[in-house]
């Protein structure tokens, strides 16, 4: 282990400081007994309770776990083929383009992406609620799936799509029984990737979602301005709480891909 | 009792298992192959050997079903098979990478390609066991690939690639991956192998000396064609032209312009004097032709022998000791270096030959091949 230097400590501090400090004080402040925010009056687990009770935010929570799953599913299955196409399909016409295209919307301003949705939903006349935002989440996410299982494609050693097919396997079933359990974790992590996303999405989801369906985030954002309550302390920390468990799953996805690719190549590797 | 040798490809009455006739392949302006045409036999050992680039891979790929010719046909058994895709050939290949399935266990690595055509689990689980037992495996069948060496890995690619029984396997560098020894008792289990199923074995190297040993004919390539189809004897001994004989071995190549100075013996002068040598292909005067050979025909002698065909004087430059052979670098007169090369048959033999010394060295008229390109 290396020793780090006083200046190296003090750096980490502040920098953890900075970030964790505001999460913190919100998750203390959820236990708080007192109704009144910034004034502590002992431990209590009550907003917890009174937030089980709200069927507003339960509504909320609902549609926010709804949209998630299945937009990340769809996501998944758009991405990954996106991402199989651009790096497997050889050099077709226009391929260049579409792969910068397909990193664009991770740069775009997400009130652009929400606001051209919703010019999209009102010209094509579809009602607003949980649908848009499966579909705008879909959109949105799709690009950061085919991101990570496009790298994991790249380092993929093609001679094992060919030995498959030598060994009599059509193109689908090489996909299926060769190159998905390969990739497998990468689809994961990309899954988890844009659960987590669309978990905590609020711009698109304000700009695509009609009266008859509000997120979470959404819920939230509206609430604060009427004042901050402590329920909506307890319930940020719930969802913290998701939210660390989504990325670590992810990132530990994402770690046993890279394991795995390693691992592969070492199978190939030319020397025993 | 003699056995009749195997050489389907000087008997006229045999059919070839694979025909390339005229088959160019180009990559947009690159040329890897360039109108070839080859003929390989059933239950041949075949090897296309050649420096990297030169087209072999391609062959292999196009056997394969990887790549469709440009131009030409590629016939196996009678059928030409340009566009059809590579899991619907006879043809199985064994790749450099093994490309082994690293989520599934050996044993189905191996049943992988059986399942595909077939449903039959008794069948299936019999021809892997078969297999297994061929490659002698059997200890290893329910490990992942990750779990065995580098040796084993190439026979569960072997195991794999056989286990539907092709008409033609493809190997494809199979040797690359393993350490010295290693190679050399595959390449012989290698043999058995082939031998035992009698498949017909197509091998792309770039190691002559395993194409040497494995090989019923080797075909020498370079840049896309064919420079010569023999089998490995013919090859070292009779190269046809300047490229194959420097290509296999160690080779002495001695230029200059030929008389004939009797039936099929030919003088060459060189820079040093003149060599005689003996050649079936003909020569006109004055044509510049090589003298190819080899130096372990170039005997080196402290003192000048008596009636030699060629008698050459020059100076010690270089002794490469390899322990069974010494090679000594010659170097003549005019800067010109042969090598000559003498077994170390004794093991307590005083070598009277240093640096900076000078020798004679001599050889035969048949020693060397007489070659015009």
């Amino acid at each position: 282990m290396t020793r780090l230097s006083p200046f190296n400590v003090v750096s980490l501090t502040l920098g953890f400081v900075f970030l964790y400090v505001p999460m913190l004080i919100l998750i203390i402040y959820s236990f708080n007994e007192s109704k009144l925010v910034t004034v502590w009056a002992g431990f209590s687990t009550k907003w917890y309770g009174e937030l089980l009770s709200n069927d507003a935010f339960l509504d909320a929570a609902w549609v926010t776990l709804r949209v998630a799953v299945i937009s990340s599913t769809i996501a998944t299955v758009l991405g990954t083929m996106a991402a199989y196409v651009l790096v497997r399909g050889g050099r077709f016409f226009g391929r260049t383009l579409f792969s910068g295209m397909i990193y664009a919307p991770l740069v775009m301003p997400e009130v652009i992406t929400g606001l051209s949705l919703l010019l999209l939903f009102i010209g094509i006349g579809l009602d607003r609620g949980v649908l848009t935002i499966v579909l705008a989440h879909t959109t949105f996410s799709m690009c950061f799936v085919s991101v990570v299982v496009s790298s994991r494609l790249m380092t993929f050693d093609r001679s094992l799509e060919e030995a498959a097919l030598d060994l009599g396997a059509s193109a689908f079933d090489a996909f299926r029984l060769v190159t998905l359990p390969i990739i497998a974790p990468a689809v994961i992590s990309g899954w988890l990737l844009a659960f987590t996303l669309s978990l905590d999405d609020l711009v698109i989801a304000s700009f695509t979602s009609g009266p008859s369906a509000t997120t979470l985030p959404m819920k939230i954002w509206s609430s604060v301005r009427l004042g901050v309550s402590p329920e909506i302390n307890a319930l940020s920390t719930i969802l913290i709480g998701l939210v660390t468990v989504g990325v670590i799953a992810a990132s530990l996805g994402s770690k046993q891909a890279a394991l795995r690719a390693k691992r592969d190549e070492q199978t190939a590797a030319r020397t025993a | 009792m003699a056995e009749t040798v195997f050489a389907p490809w000087d008997d006229p009455n045999e059919t070839p298992l694979i025909r390339f006739r005229n088959v160019t392949k180009r990559f947009g302006d690159f040329t890897a192959i360039d109108d070839l045409t080859l003929d390989i036999f059933e239950r041949e050992f075949f090897a296309l050997l050649g420096p990297s680039g030169c087209g072999k891979t391609t062959m292999m790929r196009m056997l394969a079903g990887f790549e469709n010719p440009t131009d030409g046909s590629i016939e196996l058994a009678g059928q030409d098979i340009a566009g059809v895709p590579p899991n619907k050939r006879a043809v199985n290949m064994m790749f450099q990478s093994y490309a082994l399935f690293p989520h599934l266990s050996i044993w189905d690595n191996i049943a992988f390609g059986l399942r595909r055509e077939s449903s039959d689990k008794a069948a299936i689980s019999a021809r892997v066991e078969e297999m297994l037992k061929l490659t002698r495996l059997e200890k290893f069948a329910r490990r992942k690939p990750h779990q065995i060496s580098g040796g084993q890995r190439q026979r569960v690619a072997l195991a794999r690639s056989l286990a539907k029984a092709p008409k033609l396997l493809l190997l494809d560098e199979p040797l690359g991956a393993l350490d010295a020894k290693l190679r050399e008792a595959t390449q012989f289990e290698l043999m058995d192998i082939q031998e035992k199923t009698g498949t017909t074995f197509v091998i792309v190297t770039h190691d002559q000396e395993e194409a040497m040993t494995v090989a019923s004919r080797i075909a020498v390539m370079d840049e896309g064609r064919v420079m010569q189809v023999a089998t490995p004897d013919r090859i070292y001994e009779a190269p046809e032209s300047v490229y194959v004989a420097d290509f296999i071995g160690d080779v002495n190549i001695l230029a200059g312009t030929v008389k004939a100075t009797g039936d099929h013996t030919y003088a060459l002068g060189v820079e040093n004097g003149t060599v005689t040598a003996m050649s079936e292909r003909p020569f006109s005067d004055g044509q510049t032709a090589h003298l190819a050979i080899r130096p372990e025909k170039v005997a080196i002698h402290t003192t000048a022998p008596e009636g030699t065909d060629n008698l050459l004087q020059g100076k010690v430059l270089d002794i490469a000791y390899l322990g069974n052979l010494s090679t000594y670098h010659v170097e003549l007169p005019g800067g010109q270096i042969i090598k000559a090369q003498t077994a170390n048959t004794r093991r307590l033999s005083r070598r009277d030959i240093t640096w900076e010394d000078t020798v004679w060295i001599s050889w035969t008229k048949t020693a060397g091949v007489l070659l015009d390109q």
